[in-house]
């Protein structure tokens, strides 16, 4: 959303108020990330620790990477809420599939878990746009059939690490240029996402969507199949996460990513991604998560009592979005 | 234009009444009923129809409120369930404290509406949308419960409070949970179709800017109906526990889906302004019924998740489908008019 550098005319109207403001906001996210980082690393020098410091950033990337998906979902006015089923779902149906195939290309395994994502989110993007569901209940609903299939794939059982191939393991272990393979999924989607936003047409037809839906309806843009692409991006992305989640876990179980669309939902809101639609980039995702990562690990070592997480979480969402909406209230959005 | 003959139109007649939401709820409870005491002689039982209507009373209890909030604003109060176990948490805590039940009752009733109050003042007056809104006091109410609790479990609550959930109505066979719901759901059918404010709740869900313009105190009836939820969520806390006889830091979990399903099969759509208390009743005697046979039938948890969101999602493609067949109908006969005699 910034200006085109072809148009040299300063716009002294809102837009350049809300340039200026997502970059303070950003900013204050990272000073504050920064100074809670510092403030834990006193209380408790173990913060620092290289295999804690995997932990968060291992947090992070999962949170990262189906937080992408949720922003679209945000944008364009929407939610997913149905991201955790997916995720638990994915994650079930690899894992007991590769449980006892030892030598099973990883490739294939990747290419299944992503098509079994993609075939939930066009699940998503069907009710939305065919059944013409609004997406809360549409992704309300979707979220209790997929989490209720996994207990009908598992048959209530586990999947537990040693029955798994280790070349599965190995999928988000490997180093690569010494950084773990999750990681670099994380930074993959993440760019690409960010490209797709920036430079594809389907990125601006996303934000012009959520920006004000009957404008862009007018003006010619495929509100329905935009809407479809991003709930199946977003199950995608979920069901990735889902594969990834089990290799880098080494188990599954029937709650296995429970709660987590919460998770994504609170890395978007807080990171800037406006609730109103219409705005939001992958650096506010980066940001919500790594806050919202460092808040998590910070009270599970630090020995304050853990469930305080949520309570916090809850709170800064809170804070987020009433702090977002007045001052987009002030610039008028539709 | 050739006035409409004064012939009963039966057929016309007929798919008009049975077009109508609450009467294709009769009839699916009926088809229900009739089905389900072929599956199993357990199910037309007057003692467990009872005994289960036992257990959806908190659903029903929190629906009330939802439905208010559906009308009004199209979009729901996620934070219920999480409402209810804050409350009967700060309950219970209270009574561990020592505290007389009374005023731990009281406590958990007063910490629940003022979670509402704090809905309300979201989406009244800082004007959210009340999808985020409530998104985030879930994580908040979960997140004080949860802290508050730990993975402790309280019971050996006085027998007069077990009574509220496990306790019937003296000399007759009706659960005492079902009489508070039935006095709250006369209180809220008079609200809702006999006053102001229930006229201003459904203009509010049908239009919104026309009701501000003109003089519709919009911002308060929010404020109003979200702390009502919060209310109604803590009062389904306490019976819940009472029939249970304890709390623990799973209580209540899931409920929203519940809730808003019943809700939403009762006729009350998220475009908003639509739906009456009545269908609202139907559809949780159906969403009681149906638990019910599932649960005879021995249909695990899990699957039962899954038929109830099949539900929600039938709920609102269902009368789509009928309006498509109406309108067509309805077009096909101006076009007889139109071109024909």
């Amino acid at each position: 959303m910034e200006s085109n550098s072809a148009l040299r005319v300063k716009n002294k109207n809102s837009s350049s108020f809300l340039t200026a403001f997502s970059t303070w906001r950003e900013l204050g996210i990272v000073a504050v990330t920064l100074l809670l980082m510092g403030a834990i690393t006193l209380r408790s020098p173990y913060f620092l620790n290289a295999a804690n410091f995997e932990d968060i950033l291992v947090a992070i990337s999962l949170t990262v990477i189906v937080a992408c998906g949720q922003m679209l979902a945000i944008i364009i006015r929407g939610i997913d809420l149905s991201v955790s089923s997916i995720v638990g779902l994915v994650a079930m149906a690899v894992g007991l599939f590769i449980r006892d195939k030892f030598d099973f290309p990883m490739g294939w395994t990747l290419v299944m878990g992503i098509g079994f994502g993609i075939l939930l989110g066009a699940i998503n993007g069907l009710l939305i746009t065919l059944g013409k569901l609004p997406p809360l209940i549409a992704t309300l609903a979707s979220m209790s059939i997929f989490r209720g299939m996994v207990v009908v794939f598992s048959g209530g059982e586990w999947v537990n690490t040693y029955r798994i191939a280790p070349s599965f393991l190995q999928l988000t272990r490997r180093l690569v240029l010494g950084i773990p393979a999750l990681i670099w999924f994380a930074i993959l989607i993440a760019v690409g996402i960010t490209l797709m936003m920036k430079y594809t047409r389907l990125g601006r037809q996303i934000y012009a969507l959520g920006s004000n839906p009957n404008a862009a309806d007018v003006a010619g843009i495929p509100k329905n199949k935009v809407t479809f692409i991003v709930y199946l991006i977003s199950g995608t992305l979920a069901g990735l996460a889902g594969i990834l989640w089990a290799s880098r876990y080494g188990s599954v179980t029937n709650e296995t990513g429970i709660g987590f669309e919460l998770q994504t939902v609170a890395a978007c809101v807080v990171g800037g991604v406006s609730v109103l639609g219409g705005s939001g980039k992958v650096l506010n995702v980066v940001l919500g998560a790594w806050l919202l990562g460092i808040i998590g690990n910070a009270l599970t070592i630090s020995n304050i009592n853990p469930f305080l997480r949520l309570t916090i979480n809850g709170v800064l969402i809170i804070s987020a979005v009433v702090f977002d909406t007045l001052i987009y209230r002030r610039l008028g959005k539709q | 234009m050739k006035k409409a003959e004064n012939k009963p139109n039966i057929p016309n007649t007929l798919l008009r009444l049975a077009s109508k939401w609450e009467f294709q709820l009769v009839i699916i409870i009926i088809l229900l009923m009739a089905v389900g005491s072929t599956m199993t002689p357990y199910f037309i039982n007057l003692k467990n129809q009872i005994q289960n209507s036992k257990n959806l009373m908190e659903i029903a209890i929190m629906a009330l409120p939802m439905a208010l909030i559906i009308i009004t604003t199209g979009s729901v109060d996620l934070s219920i369930a999480n409402n209810l176990l804050m409350s009967a948490v700060v309950m219970a805590k209270l009574f561990e404290a020592g505290v007389p039940m009374g005023l731990a009752v009281s406590g958990g009733l007063l910490a629940g509406t003022l979670g509402g109050l704090l809905n309300g003042i979201l989406v009244g007056v800082v004007k959210l949308p009340p999808l985020v809104a409530t998104l985030g006091t879930f994580t908040l109410f979960k997140g004080i419960g949860y802290s508050l609790l730990r993975e402790f479990t309280v019971k050996g609550f006085p027998d007069a409070f077990n009574f509220i959930g496990q306790g019937k109505l003296p000399g007759t066979i009706i659960p005492f949970q079902l009489a508070i719901f039935a006095v709250f759901a006369v209180i809220y059918f008079f609200l809702l179709h006999r006053t102001a404010l229930g006229r201003f709740i459904y203009s509010i869900g049908q239009n919104e800017n026309a009701c501000r313009y003109s003089g519709v105190p919009v911002d308060n009836v929010k404020i109003l109906i979200f702390t009502l939820s919060g209310f109604m969520a803590a009062l389904a806390g306490m019976v819940l526990a009472a029939r249970y006889g304890s709390v623990d830091a799973d209580i209540g979990s899931g409920y929203e889906l519940t809730v808003i399903t019943a809700v939403v099969l009762g006729g009350v759509l998220t475009t908003g302004g639509t739906g009456t208390l009545t269908g609202v009743f139907l559809s949780l005697w159906l969403v009681s019924e149906v638990r019910l046979l599932m649960n005879l039938l021995n249909i695990q948890g899990e699957i039962q998740k899954i038929i109830f969101g099949l539900l929600l999602i039938l709920a609102i493609l269902l009368p789509r489908l009928v309006d498509q067949i109406r309108s067509r109908r309805r077009l096909k006969q101006m076009e007889k008019e139109i071109l024909g005699a």
